[in-house]
């Protein structure tokens, strides 16, 4: 593990903390473009719940500020739409994707299995700034002429395939989408890889696998899925960049005809850009959820000081959602004119994934049982991201069947659904990790009054703005809607929308005591000690923030598995990793 | 702190569990022969769904409160106990596969049963964004349609060819359409650009048309009225707008109606 002990601490600013090849310096950085995008994110949905509380309503400040969005007064349908797509495309690539495993996972991974850098530190440089060079890409289409696409994140052909005949947004900056998201697709492959050769290859003396905090499995689980679904969504995207710019026909049938212009194109086929898609969309929320997982574990068995419970379980279940990820692509297609036969292998094969899903929630529990709890903001964070996970996941049973998805695909119940569990999970999932974390990061702790204020701002907030969606959903309520005047069927629906856009403002205006709370505590918070939190996994040994290599002259020898806590006889209630064996007993 | 959480827990599993039973916001009114299956799969999920989240919120509220840390306190070390995993395993896969199994009959009945042959044939096309109804007539026979023939100016949305003499019984209409009450309708949904999904909430029917596919659904609807076809999968700007109106009406006056639409 020693072979990139050699290379020396950078000195200049460039090589320091910009063409940086130290994975904490990159965590960091992907961390800080994961901020950004997620307040580019919701601003973008804080203009979707403006539109969807009151469709038309005239604001003459935004007007100034957009004036082709919100032309004639109100926003437009298409801006709306716009909105949308970018909302769902940054959240999901740029946030979800990027902070939990580019983000922690760059920073932690090394440490925890007791390396001084990851297996391939240029290319996980590299690695950074083709992501950074994505986003960028991906911003653009919200200034190209005709604004950014309305296609949604999904991009479903031929929508997505015709160009701007088809509609606003769909020429310039759906091109840029589709580059970004390719660009983007490179670089996850080369994190992936890096994750999963440093996992293997990188290990301290003594770190066995059934050694590793749960972290660290669920980052190596979720770099085989990047490994794995970047790839068919690279092609996937490539195929399409052809069809608009190529004069291929891959995803367009013969006989189309748009505003009417008949289309030349023949020969493809809009399912397979579904079926590519999906087989990457589908293990892509798992992608975004299976980091939170792995830090709740983590978090909960610190702070209730009890070893995290069926440990062995818990790796397997982590295995087994992934594989499973795998083969449930098509719940997402019931309606499409996919095969019925399909619809049923693949109700089958959803429901199973719900069955590991369940022995972890189940694990978590068991963890907490006997416990003594502390309730620090990590701790509330993973509390919460267990009660999250809970109402995410049941709902997934009802769209796990074709039958029951007749009256709720595309409706407002699955925007509930995948919100909580791969959203807002994931994101309390983040918060936990950086409670947790940030001590070891910036050698400072976080405000913790600051933090129980936000986590509860945050935790009422996210229940308040999608409990009441499955409301929405059951009654029929359709997505994608810029707004619900048009039917009647959905009109007596306006007034939940009015709620939750309320709720989501407050909720969306809390977020600003995190980010105080964040860079204030980067300067002014308590000075961290080497092991805060009473923990026993290996980053826990270094000091905050660790040196360059990690762990300076010393090789860490590990001795114990990662959730050693109120082991009889020991003397304190926990057992560091590195502690000699034979120390715990007396 | 434990006790305002394990609280918090608790009222979001009551309330919502109290909203759901208290049906504040439910399924729109059935009116399809097909959709009692499905609300019935529906409703059984959304109880097993709804126990396992009223439990699991329950139990997490309870454990915070009453393992919050104490002074002085030392934890339990636990590290697996095989029975219990073993029992909550094999019940979630009963409970999983169980449901899986029942929701698909239900699937199967809807979606792979034959037609009947005295089914009443429409076809629907979708643009944007209007729905295109057309009926075969006497004959049982559309005419032939051709892309290049399409001119929205003129109103032939379909590129009908007028040569054809089957054409010339078949009966037009835009977002418009009437079906016979208590009897099979079968819908050829086509569409000429982009995908859209057909969506009827109170006849319990969803499905796309896709481009370049001709995907047929049948229903028999059970209760006269005007409803709503609404487009379910995003087509463009005006998705919020594609909006069409299905007459269930007594067959007699189904038939009349195709005769007055056949004479415009």
């Amino acid at each position: 593990m020693t072979i990139h002990a050699t290379h020396a601490a950078p000195t200049g600013f460039l090589r320091k903390y910009i063409f940086s090849t130290d994975h904490k310096v990159i965590g960091i950085q992907y961390l800080l473009l994961a901020l950004s995008a997620v307040l580019v994110g919701m601003i973008l949905s804080a203009l979707m719940r403006l539109r969807l509380a009151w469709p038309e309503e005239k604001w003459p400040f935004l007007q100034q500020l957009m004036p082709e969005g919100f032309a004639g007064g109100p926003m437009t349908p298409e801006f709306y739409l716009a909105m949308m797509t970018m909302h769902g495309t940054i959240m999901v690539f740029f946030v979800l994707t990027t902070a939990p495993l580019s983000g922690f996972g760059n920073y932690f991974l090394p440490i925890q299995i007791g390396a001084r850098d990851m297996a391939f530190p240029v290319l996980n440089m590299l690695s950074f700034w083709v992501t950074f060079v994505s986003f960028a890409v991906m911003l653009a289409a919200l200034f190209v002429a005709g604004g950014a696409p309305i296609s949604g994140w999904t991009a479903y052909a031929p929508l997505s395939a015709l160009g701007e005949v088809a509609g606003p947004g769909l020429g310039a900056g759906q091109t840029l989408w589709i580059i970004s998201i390719a660009i983007f697709c490179i670089a996850s492959l080369l994190t992936a890889l890096n994750f999963l050769t440093t996992t293997l290859n990188l290990r301290a003396t003594g770190m066995s696998l059934t050694r590793m905090p749960l972290t660290v499995w669920a980052w190596f689980t979720t770099a085989i899925l990047a490994l794995l679904a970047f790839p068919v969504l690279l092609a996937g995207g490539i195929l399409l960049l052809l069809d608009r710019v190529g004069g291929s026909s891959f995803f367009i049938p013969a006989g189309l005809v748009v505003s009417d212009q008949v289309i030349a194109s023949q020969g493809g086929s809009p399912l397979l850009w579904q079926h590519l898609f999906w087989f990457f969309g589908h293990p892509e929320v798992y992608i975004a959820i299976l980091p939170g997982m792995g830090v709740t574990s983590h978090i909960l068995s610190t702070f209730a000081r009890k070893p995290v419970f069926a440990y062995k379980a818990m790796v397997l279940a982590i295995f087994a959602i992934g594989f499973i990820s795998y083969i449930v692509w098509g719940h997402h297609m019931f309606m499409s004119g996919m095969s019925p036969y399909s619809s049923m292998a693949f109700s089958i094969t959803t429901m199973a994934v719900g069955v590991p899903s369940a022995i972890k929630t189940f694990n978590w529990l068991a963890t907490l049982w006997g416990g003594q709890i502390r309730f620090t903001t990590a701790m509330l964070f993973a509390l919460g991201f267990v009660s999250l996970f809970v109402s995410g996941g049941v709902t997934g049973m009802l769209l796990a069947q074709p039958a029951v998805d007749i009256p709720l695909h595309d409706t407002y119940f699955v925007v509930a659904h995948f919100h909580i569990i791969m959203g807002v999970a994931a994101i309390f999932g983040i918060f936990g990790a950086l409670f947790f974390w940030f001590p070891k990061m910036f050698g400072r702790m976080m405000d913790e009054r600051m933090g129980k204020i936000h986590f509860w701002l945050t935790l009422v907030g996210v229940y308040a703005v999608f409990m009441p969606m499955h409301w929405l959903g059951i009654a029929g309520g359709l997505r994608r809607y810029a707004q619900l005047t048009e039917f009647q069927f959905l009109q007596p629906l306006q007034p939940l929308h009015l709620f939750i856009s309320i709720a989501a403002f407050v909720t969306i205006a809390a977020q600003v005591i995190f980010i105080f709370n964040f860079f204030w505590s980067m300067k002014k918070g308590k000075v961290a000690e080497v092991n805060p939190w009473e923990a026993t996994s290996l980053e826990w040994t270094v000091p905050s923030p660790p040196p360059h290599d990690n762990f300076g002259a010393l090789e860490p020898v590990v001795y114990h598995g990662p959730y050693e806590y109120s082991v009889p006889g020991a003397p304190k209630d926990y057992v560091m990793q590195t502690e000699p064996a034979g120390a715990a007993a007396k | 702190m434990p006790l305002v959480l394990a609280v918090f827990f608790w009222l979001v599993a009551i309330v919502t569990v109290a909203i759901f039973l208290g049906k504040v916001w439910w399924l729109p009114e059935l009116v399809s022969a097909h959709g009692s299956a499905v609300d019935r799969q529906l409703v059984l999920t959304l109880i097993a769904a709804g126990t396992v989240f009223f439990f699991a919120q329950a139990g997490l509220g309870y454990f915070i409160w009453k393992y919050r840390g104490r002074k002085g306190g030392r934890a339990k070390y636990w590290h697996e106990n095989s029975k219990l995993e073993a029992t909550w395993t094999i019940l979630t896969v009963i409970l999983f596969v169980g449901l899986a199994l029942l929701g698909n009959r239900v699937w199967a009945e809807y979606f792979q049963t034959e037609v009947p042959p005295d089914a009443v044939t429409v076809e629907v096309t979708g643009q944007q964004f209007a729905w295109n109804i057309r009926y075969p007539g006497e004959d049982g026979k559309f005419g032939r349609t051709d892309p290049a023939k399409i001119d929205d100016a003129v109103g032939n949305f379909l590129g009908i060819d007028e040569a054809d003499p089957a054409t010339a019984d078949d009966v037009f209409a835009q977002n418009i359409m009437a079906v016979p009450l208590n009897h099979p309708v079968r819908v050829i949904l086509r569409t000429k650009d982009v995908t859209h999904s057909f969506f009827v909430p109170q006849l319990r029917v969803k499905q796309d048309a896709v481009p370049g596919l001709a995907v047929t659904v049948h229903f028999t609807a059970t209760k006269p009225g005007e409803y709503e076809i609404a487009c379910a999968e995003l087509c463009g700007m005006q998705h919020y707008k594609m909006r069409g109106r299905l007459l269930v009406m007594p067959e007699g006056d189904f038939r009349n109606w195709l005769k007055e639409r056949a004479a415009l």
